[in-house]
């Protein structure tokens, strides 16, 4: 087999945040140690609540912050110090708002040909009939191309999205919760999408998704994060049908299938929420275990990894 | 079961948009309906209508709309104020647009009990800190005191629904109220939304996108597409033999951990929620429908499927069997 297509080595990511006007700054590590790799044409899916790290370890995936310690290396190469014209023809992102991440004053063929232009060596015949190619790719025409992002709807602006993220042909996308604005009708329809460009281009996504059914759709393996850690990480029908982390099954516990007469489950977390500017020792998840013992208060548990992955827990 | 609330035949038109178009609907007391759709069916506009809270410029018409058995639809706005957080109440999908953030929790919820019943100081704080600790809040003395920057998203979203229940309302009007939060948190609000309705009786009109949400907690479903209810039915009825062809389509585009295999294509409606102008005939679905015919440009028929279960297609009941599983 070939170099990963993502590798993620001890990566740390730490925001000094001030609370008030005269305190000191205080450290939020939002991405603690984590180390994984993603082979070439598969799909993680990374699960967790808000404030987890998840879009901070995106962001640190694509190049677009600076990691505090660890590296991350893309196709076999440390992406930092790589030219971010070359970054950008390896690896690319699709985010949630399609409406926040167009420039509402060009036209949709202008947005979709700026990575070409930003290459700085594509000629304009080139970039026409690129840009064109990626339009077909996601399903709009050529004459939506000619439009501004207001006159299209959520779903088109993020299929404007994907064919932005695609136009350079990289090997690996990064999708930042990307049907979480979405209509459910709407998602299915870009999902079905990702999921088709995945298996003719040869893709490898990084998606990141609050939407654990969503997840289980498209993902081949799962990495669950809590407070900044990876806290379970395996292959994804493993993952739903044996989840090994109390927190896994929490997560699983509430997702509300479409199944009437189930009544809504005690997911049984209480009340207390992870802050992660203030993360409790020991094992970072026991105040809100349900099964947590004495040695969970004090102890941080250490990754217990086998071939089907990694769970972080005293009593797994 | 007695109706609390009865909305019959609702029009919303702003501007030349026709937001709902002929809806009906009944809430019973202590039932939860559920008015599902994608955004832009009118489902907001609809509740909005009935806490008489429209934009300026909207122009609404019914032939009724009854809150515990009285006609509400010709009040004015002294008369709905007197009713709006006193004896109906409604809640957000975010809790931080509708909570002032200039004033403290307890200020803000002392005040509706203040305005409406006059209540004096003291009792309004003992009031607030015994809903707050009603809807499992920890500490409730020390909440009252905090301004709503200094809550977290689930504990916001308590305070408001201890907030709207301040006065013992019949009715709880809840748009999207848990799709800003995490799952998790989520399932904890969802259970205290159905625990206090067990404990106080009351109605509930619930307003979401979410299926999932749908089947775990309604009674009745109501779907709504293009400003019209679609099809109603009790919620078990709605999902073992959905008629109307948009509500089948939307059950096949949620994905279900081990329904749909990987990779392989998930259900979706193609094309895009049409804004419907003054004056649309026919079916408002009929151009995303694969069973569309010459029929559905027509007046269409509202049709029983069995009691209480009603659709609006110009299909036979049963056209399609039963849901695909």
């Amino acid at each position: 087999m070939s170099a990963p297509a993502i590798e993620v080595r001890g990566l740390r990511r730490v925001f000094r945040v001030r609370q008030g006007l005269f305190a000191s700054p205080r450290e939020v590590v939002a991405v603690d140690d984590v180390s994984f790799s993603v082979p070439a044409g598969s799909v993680l899916g990374v699960v967790g609540e808000s404030g987890c790290g998840k879009s901070t370890l995106a962001r640190l995936i694509l190049g677009l912050l600076e990691p505090s310690a660890g590296d991350v290396l893309v196709d076999g190469q440390r992406l930092g110090g790589m030219d971010r014209r070359a970054r950008a023809r390896l690896i690319q992102p699709v985010f949630q708002d399609p409406f926040a991440s167009l420039n509402p004053k060009r036209r949709i063929r202008d947005i979709v040909a700026m990575p070409l232009i930003a290459q700085g060596d594509v000629a304009r015949a080139d970039i026409d009939r690129r840009v064109g190619e990626a339009l077909d790719r996601v399903g709009l025409s050529r004459e939506q191309g000619t439009r501004f992002p207001a006159q299209l709807s959520g779903g088109q602006r993020q299929r404007v999205a994907i064919a932005r993220a695609l136009v350079l042909r990289p090997r690996i996308v990064v999708c930042d919760e990307p049907t979480s604005a979405l209509d459910v009708s709407v998602q299915a329809q870009i999902l079905n999408l990702l999921a088709e460009l995945r298996r003719d281009l040869g893709l490898t996504y990084l998606f990141i998704s609050h939407n654990l059914a969503v997840v289980e759709h498209i993902a081949s393996e799962v990495a669950v994060m809590y407070l900044g850690r990876i806290v379970e990480r395996s292959e994804s029908e493993r993952l739903f049908a044996a989840p090994r982390h109390p927190y896994t099954r929490a997560l699983l516990a509430s997702v509300l299938t479409p199944e009437p007469g189930l009544g809504v489950p005690d997911v049984g977390l209480g009340d207390t929420m992870p802050d992660p500017a203030n993360i409790p020792p020991g094992c970072r998840f026991h105040p809100r275990c349900p099964v947590a013992i004495a040695k969970c208060s004090t102890e941080a548990p250490r990754p217990t990894a086998d071939a089907a992955g990694l769970v972080e827990c005293h009593l797994a | 079961m007695s109706a609390l609330l009865e909305v019959a035949d609702l029009r919303v038109t702003i501007g030349s948009t026709a937001a709902v178009r002929g809806a009906s609907l009944t809430v019973n007391k202590g039932e939860t309906h559920c008015l599902v759709g994608e955004s832009g069916c009118g489902k907001s506009i609809t509740a909005l209508s009935v806490m008489g809270l429209l934009p300026r410029g909207a122009v609404r018409e019914t032939t009724a709309l009854r809150f515990a058995g009285e006609e509400i639809g010709r009040y004015g706005e002294r008369q709905m104020e007197r009713l709006r957080g006193d004896r109906m109440a409604m809640i957000f999908q975010e809790p931080m647009t509708s909570l002032n953030p200039a004033y403290t929790v307890g200020s803000q919820m002392t005040e509706v009990l203040r305005r409406h019943r006059g209540t004096p100081r003291a009792q309004a704080v003992d009031r607030a800190a015994e809903l707050l600790a009603r809807v499992g809040i920890t500490a409730p003395g020390l909440r009252l005191g905090q301004y709503p920057h200094q809550l977290s998203g689930g504990l916001r979203q308590r305070v408001m629904i201890a907030m709207a229940l301040m006065c013992d309302p019949e009715l709880l009007i809840a748009d999207e109220p848990t799709t800003a939060l995490d799952v998790t948190v989520q399932a904890q609000i969802l259970r205290l939304l159905a625990g206090l309705q067990k404990d106080l009786g009351l109605g509930i009109l619930l307003i979401t996108h979410d299926l999932g949400v749908v089947a775990r907690v309604a009674d009745r479903v109501s779907v709504m597409y293009a400003g019209e209810v679609v099809e109603s039915a009790p919620t078990a009825a709605l999902f073992a033999a959905p008629e109307h062809p948009y509500t089948r389509g939307l059950l096949t585009c949620v994905p279900v951990p081990g329904k749909v295999k990987r990779d392989e294509p998930l259900g979706s409606i193609p094309g895009v929620v049409p804004r419907i102008q003054p004056g649309f005939a026919g079916c408002g679905f009929r151009d995303r429908c694969a069973q569309a015919n010459a029929a559905c440009a027509g007046t269409i028929p509202r049709r029983e499927a069995a009691a209480g279960h009603e659709v609006l297609c110009t299909l036979p009941p049963g056209w399609g069997g039963a849901a695909a599983a």
